[in-house]
C-alpha cells in the first residue's frame, strides 16, 4: 500500500494527514503527434513501457488531424514523478512529437467525508477500492479517530475524478462505502456557497 | 373570512389568537376530545372569544365543551388543518380536509401528512370542489416556499433545496462551534426545548424528508399539464439518511477544510433525498441555529435564497394566516 494512502494514525497521534510522494507512482497523460503512417503508434509507445510506465489507455484520434496533418494521440500511464520526466524525454529523443505532458487526467475534485468503523473495516482497502473506480482518484486523506480505533472514526477524503464523471466517482465512494457499513457525507455538486 | 381551526397544538393556538389581527374570525376551534362553536347561523356568527379559548387550552387543557365532530359542521369558509402530522393514510387530518371541500369550503393545512402522503387524493377531492387547499405552513415554517415556487412557476423551477429542520441545524451548529458529539448536544437541545423527547422524526430526516416531499409534488404537479400525469411522491419514495450518527470528529475534519455539515434536503420534479452534506462554512445553507433556508434554482430567475424561522407557533401561523389571504 502506497504511504500517501496510509492514514492511519501513529502512536500517539490521534490524526495524521496524508500527502503526496515522490515515489509514488500517479497517473499521467500525454498527448502525442504522429505520422499517419504504420508502425507509429507502437513507436511511440516503447518508450514509455521501456522507461516503466504502466500504460493505462489509449486514445487514438484517426478521424482528427493536427494543423501539421499529422493524426493526435492521447495516452494515460501510471509512473512516479521521475520516471514520467524521463519517459518525455525518451519520446523526444525518439523524434515523438510530445503536444502535452503532465496534463492532470483528473479535471475535478471534490471533498468528502466518510465515518463509522474506517479502521476495523480496513481503510487502505476502502482507499484502494475507490481508487479501482475508473473514474476516481483519491488525493489526499485526513483521518481523526479520537477515541481510538476501536470506535466510530471519520475520515476527510480529496477525490479527484475525470472531467464530467464527478457524480461517477461519487457513486463509486457510495458503493465501496455501502458495502462496509460506513457512511458519507457527500458535497453539494455543482451548488456553490 | 370565517376560520374553523382544528388542532390546538402550538400552531393552532396562535392561529386562533392571531387571526383577528389579521381581519378573520374563529367560529370554531377543537382539539383531539373537545371543541367550541360559536352562537348563531350564516352572517350572524359571532366568533369564538380567542382569549378564552386559549385560557381554557392552558388551564384546563381543553378548548370548550362542544363536541370536536361539530366544528367540521360549522359555518365557516375555510379550515384550518392543524392536528399532528400522521404518516401513511394521513388520517385524521386527510378526512378533515376532505369533509370541509364536500362542503365546498377552502382547505389551509399546517399538518403535512395529508399533502406529503396523498398529495393525489387531495388534488383529486379540490378538483371536485369550489373551495381551495393550500399549504405554505407544512413547509419552512414562517418561510414563504411554496407560495414562491408558485409565482416563479413549477415548470420554471429545477430544483429546490435547503436546511429544513431547525432541531437537527441546531444540533449540528452546536456539534462544530463546541466540539461536543451528538449524545451531549442532543441533551442540551431536550433542556432547551429545542428537540423533543423523542427526537426521532427531526434527527432521522423524516421531517425534512416530508417537507421535500411536498416541495417535490408542488414542482410534479404544477409542471404536468394534467395533475393525472403527474408523479406522485410520498414518504417512501424519499432517500433519507438522519443525522443521528455523525461523529464530532467529521465535523473538525470538515472545519479544518473551511467546511461544515448540514442535514440538506433537496426535491426536484423527479427525486427526494435528505442527508448530511458538505457544505461550505460561510455559505449561504450554512445557516446556524433553529433557522431554515429554502433555496430556489430557476431556469430563467437564477437562484433564490429565503431564510427564516421555520417552526414556532406565532411563525407558523403567519404562514397560515398568509394562505387565508391569498383566498380571499
Amino acid at each position: 500500500m502506497s504511504d500517501r494512502r496510509d492514514g492511519e494514525p501513529e502512536d500517539g497521534a490521534p490524526e495524521v494527514d496524508g500527502g503526496h510522494a515522490a515515489t509514488t507512482p500517479s497517473t499521467h497523460t500525454v498527448r502525442l503527434e504522429l505520422a499517419d503512417e504504420p508502425g507509429q503508434l507502437l513507436a511511440a509507445l516503447h518508450p514509455i513501457a521501456d522507461n516503466g510506465g504502466n500504460l493505462l489507455s489509449i486514445y487514438h484520434e484517426r478521424g482528427n488531424k493536427t494543423p501539421r496533418g499529422r493524426i493526435p494521440v492521447e495516452v494515460d500511464f501510471e509512473a512516479t514523478q521521475d520516471r514520467f520526466e524521463e519517459i518525455v524525454e525518451a519520446l523526444r529523443s525518439e523524434g515523438v512529437n510530445v503536444m502535452q505532458a503532465g496534463t492532470e487526467r483528473y479535471a475535478e475534485e471534490v471533498t468528502l467525508l466518510l465515518f463509522g468503523h474506517l479502521i476495523d473495516t480496513d481503510l487502505s482497502d476502502t482507499l484502494s477500492q475507490i481508487e479501482g473506480c475508473e473514474s476516481a482518484s483519491v488525493a489526499d486523506v485526513s483521518l481523526a479517530a479520537p477515541q481510538g480505533t476501536e470506535e466510530s472514526s471519520s475520515a476527510r477524503l480529496r477525490v479527484e475524478a475525470r472531467a464530467g464523471e464527478t457524480e461517477t466517482a461519487l457513486a463509486a465512494v457510495r458503493d465501496v462505502a455501502g458495502a462496509k457499513g460506513l457512511r458519507v457525507v457527500e458535497p453539494l455538486v455543482g451548488v456553490e456557497a | 373570512m370565517r376560520l374553523a381551526v382544528v388542532g390546538a397544538g402550538a400552531v393552532g393556538r396562535s392561529v386562533v389568537e392571531l387571526a383577528g389581527e389579521y381581519g378573520h374570525e374563529v367560529v370554531a376551534v377543537a382539539d383531539s376530545s373537545s371543541a367550541v362553536v360559536a352562537d348563531g347561523t350564516g352572517d350572524r356568527v359571532a366568533g369564538v372569544d380567542a382569549d378564552a379559548v386559549v385560557a381554557r387550552k392552558a388551564e384546563r387543557g381543553i378548548v370548550g365543551d362542544g363536541d370536536p365532530a361539530d366544528v367540521l359542521a360549522a359555518e365557516y369558509d375555510a379550515l384550518v388543518e392543524a392536528t399532528p402530522t400522521t404518516l401513511g393514510d394521513a388520517e385524521p387530518g386527510f378526512s378533515h380536509a376532505r369533509e370541509a371541500l364536500e362542503r365546498d369550503r377552502h382547505v389551509v393545512l399546517a399538518n403535512k401528512g395529508p399533502v406529503a402522503e396523498r398529495f393525489g387524493d387531495l388534488r383529486a377531492a379540490e378538483a371536485d370542489s369550489a373551495g381551495e387547499v393550500r399549504f405554505e405552513a407544512t413547509v419552512g415554517g414562517a418561510i414563504p416556499a411554496v407560495s414562491t415556487v408558485e409565482d416563479i412557476e413549477p415548470g420554471h423551477v429545477t430544483a429546490v433545496r435547503g436546511v429544513l429542520n431547525g432541531t437537527a441545524n441546531f444540533i449540528l451548529t452546536r456539534m462544530a462551534a463546541e466540539g461536543l458529539d451528538y449524545e451531549h448536544v442532543l441533551a442540551e437541545a431536550q433542556d432547551l426545548g429545542v428537540a423533543e423527547a423523542d427526537p426521532a422524526f427531526d434527527v432521522d430526516g423524516t421531517d425534512a424528508a416530508l417537507k421535500c416531499v411536498i416541495l417535490a409534488n408542488v414542482l410534479s404537479f404544477g409542471a404536468a399539464d394534467d395533475p393525472a400525469d403527474a408523479r406522485e411522491f410520498t414518504l417512501d419514495d424519499a432517500d433519507v439518511e438522519g443525522i443521528r450518527d455523525v461523529p464530532g470528529s467529521a465535523l473538525r475534519l470538515a472545519a479544518e477544510d473551511g467546511q461544515t455539515v448540514r442535514l440538506i434536503g433537496e426535491a426536484t420534479g423527479g427525486s427526494v433525498r435528505v442527508a448530511p452534506r458538505l457544505v461550505p462554512e460561510n455559505g449561504t445553507l450554512a445557516v446556524s441555529g433553529t433557522q431554515n433556508i429554502v433555496q430556489i434554482e430557476t431556469s430563467h430567475a437564477g437562484r433564490l435564497n429565503i431564510s427564516g424561522r421555520g417552526a414556532g407557533g406565532p411563525e407558523t401561523a403567519s404562514a397560515v394566516l398568509g394562505d387565508v389571504g391569498r383566498l380571499e
